[in-house]
């Protein structure tokens, strides 16, 4: 029924497609953690793609590259910081914009980047460990990133654990007023945290120009910036839940590809719908249930503006 | 309030700023809808690649300026193609297969103005025309490099969505693949998709995980030949558009589309009064297939073995689909030197035999 799929190859290959949904996931879901509902992660997620691309292209560097996609998904984020917190426009309306934006944007940017190859991001050299059977190629094949991706995910979580740092973004994300009342600088804040997640969502971009796909096409991403808003919510608000979603969304998407490839006897069609299936599946299942609340930040998508 | 000024003077400029975009004098006025961008580098950028060739040939008599790119399948067609009508538009090339509805559609209410309808078979009115090209002429040609090029014996095929021009290309792919290598097999995958980037490539990735070394894509993007290019090895083919930055290896050939002289002849007969309502399906005979340069990754012999093929193609005395053919399921179709007829073809919904794996319905 399942033909002939090689386990390690499937994770190792399932591994490289969730990090740009998993980078963006959790820029995203700092973000929300202090209140801000950023629907743009779509539009963050193609400028940090072109912007990675041109960098990358232009300084020969890969590493640049990211660094540059970092910079262009931020200076967008900016764009959407500056609407909503200090012209406190409508969050939801805003985002919405920004995605629209940042796709014709990347496009205009674009033009004349068609056909050109980007320089390659290699391997990470881990010598012998590689040649371990069946754990060499899911642990040590892949390229920086994907440890990277691992590495501030833990970060994160250590952080808005256990740190004042993530006590501060919590309790904004929990009660502006409250915090505003501490003397912490609520807008700010949110500044900090809304410039992470267009920096995080633009390194996510930068991932499929660079690594997964390696060219420039318009619309590469794909709704990528979608899924990953998806996934913030399938992982409550909580870090590690958000690297189990974007294994989970990427495995299944890279499974039905390969049972189609490997010959499998079940149709098409349920293989296709099989990972936006499964998504809503576990979000209907994580929302129900007693004494279960979705955790979700409780000042989300609320303006803040000190009157006091 | 400083900021409320700021924001009303930046909107009143940004007004001015369209509004300023002049309007064109008295040009026949020749408009284009693409179902992608044009930086697809394959199947829009072929179509506007025709549109060039027309303004090429015509110059000021033609205002081949306006198309307008990423246009929905459906409901917003029917918008676009009602506002490029009211604007002035005398001929109107609508270039995908989902266009054919809105098209015969928005046709009827303008009498005046031609519509041409790229891949469809709809003429409800007397100024729709269509249009296709017989892109499974090439698929003969880059299913028979296939097959003498895999060492695996394993071919890939990539598809968009089971539509008969996407099973014509690989019924065409593995037909000529077998008659050269007997052992070969094909697997498909497909992609629900004509152009998304990182799931052409994730495709591509599957079937070379699967042992496949040479994959045919019918998507349009170049990423499943930069997927190949990480694998030394695996080759594929330019679909569409030449894709000639991925020579000499892994893209050995390609299949082209070749819009431009069928624009230029459409838009000439418009100028000189001698247009007619037509429905055309040439290949590579007529022009509009075209088979990129075969690199040097491909050995002589197999390079001269596609070429005379596709010449025999090109002049008639060959269709890549003569019998004895039977279906997948062995019942027979073609009898010995049978040759499919255009009808069968537009309507194909079968494999033939020797393919594994279902067509979805």
């Amino acid at each position: 029924m399942f033909g002939a799929i090689n386990p390690a190859v499937l994770i190792a290959s399932l591994m490289v497609a969730s990090v740009p949904i998993m980078l963006a996931a959790l820029g995203e879901l700092v973000v929300e953690k202090s209140g801000v509902l950023n629907l743009g992660v779509e539009g963050m997620m193609i400028i940090g793609a072109i912007c990675g691309f041109i960098t990358a292209v232009t300084t020969g560097s890969p590493l640049l590259g990211f660094a540059g996609g970092a910079a262009g998904g931020a200076a967008l984020a900016l764009i959407f910081a500056v609407l909503t917190q200090s012209l406190l426009a409508n969050q939801v309306a805003t985002g919405l914009a920004l995605t629209l934006f940042g796709l014709g944007l990347s496009s205009l940017m674009g033009q004349g980047y068609n056909g050109i190859k980007p320089p390659l991001t290699a391997a990470v050299p881990f010598g012998p460990l590689r040649d371990i059977p069946g754990l060499g190629r899911i642990l040590f094949s892949h390229d920086w990133v994907v440890y990277f991706s691992i590495l501030i995910i833990a970060a994160t979580w250590y952080v808005l654990k256990y740190t004042r740092t993530g006590l501060i973004i919590r309790a904004v994300g929990e009660n502006h007023d409250a915090a505003h009342a501490l003397g912490y600088k609520v807008n700010r804040i949110r500044l900090a945290c809304i410039l992470f997640g267009g920096a995080m969502a633009g390194m996510g971009g930068a991932y499929i120009s660079l690594i997964r796909v390696p060219q420039w096409t318009d619309g590469i991403t794909a709704g990528a910036g979608w899924i990953a808003l998806a996934i913030v919510v399938f992982a409550s608000w909580k870090p590690w839940r958000v690297l189990i979603g974007a294994y989970l969304f990427g495995g299944i998407t890279v499974l039905q590809l390969n049972l189609q490839a490997a010959g499998s006897s079940i149709p098409v069609e349920y293989l296709s719908m099989s990972p936006y299936l499964i998504t809503i599946l576990v979000l209907v299942i994580m929302s129900s249930g007693k004494g279960r609340t979705l955790n979700a930040p409780a000042a989300l998508g609320q303006n803040f503006h000190a009157t006091r | 309030m400083l900021k409320r000024t700021l924001l009303a003077t930046a909107a009143l400029g940004l007004g001015l700023a369209f509004a300023g975009a002049a309007s064109a004098q008295d040009a026949l006025k020749a408009c284009w809808v693409y179902v992608g961008p044009i930086g697809d580098g394959g199947w829009t950028f072929q179509h506007d690649q025709g549109r060039l060739d027309v303004i090429k040939a015509f110059g000021d008599k033609v205002d081949a300026s306006t198309y307008q790119e990423n246009v929905p399948e459906g409901a917003d067609a029917e918008r676009v193609l009602t506002q490029m009508a009211l604007g002035g538009c005398k001929i109107i090339f609508t270039t995908s297969f989902g266009y054919m509805d809105p098209t015969n559609a928005v046709a009827a209410k303008f009498p005046d103005v031609k519509f041409e309808h790229a891949t469809g078979y709809k003429r409800d009115s007397a100024n729709v025309s269509t249009y296709n090209a017989r892109f499974y002429e090439g698929r003969a040609v880059t299913g028979t490099i296939a097959g003498r090029m895999t060492k695996s014996n394993k071919i890939g095929y990539i598809g968009s969505f089971p539509i008969p021009e996407v099973i014509q290309g690989i019924n065409a792919s593995f037909i000529h693949a077998k008659k050269v290598n007997p052992n070969v097999t094909m697997s498909v995958v497909w992609a629900y998709t004509w152009f998304d980037p990182a799931k052409e490539a994730d495709a591509a990735k599957a079937l070379i995980e699967q042992g496949v070394d040479v994959i045919l894509q019918h998507t349009d993007s170049t990423a499943p030949l930069a997927e190949a290019a990480k694998t030394p090895g695996v080759i594929g083919f330019g679909q569409a558009s030449d894709m000639a930055e991925y020579k000499p290896s892994p893209r050995v050939s390609a299949i082209i589309d070749n819009w431009g002289p069928y624009y230029v002849e459409r838009v000439g007969a418009l100028l000189d009064g001698t247009y007619e309502q037509k429905d055309t399906w040439a290949g590579i005979g007529g022009g509009e297939v075209k088979i990129g340069d075969i690199t040097e990754a491909v050995p002589a012999e197999v390079k001269a073995e596609a070429e005379a093929l596709a010449a025999s193609i090109g002049d008639g005395s060959y269709h890549p689909f003569t019998g004895p053919l039977n279906k997948q399921d062995g019942s027979a179709w073609l009898a010995e030197g049978e040759k499919a007829d255009d009808g069968t073809l537009a309507g194909m919904n079968f494999y033939v035999e020797g393919i594994e794996g279902d067509i979805p319905q």
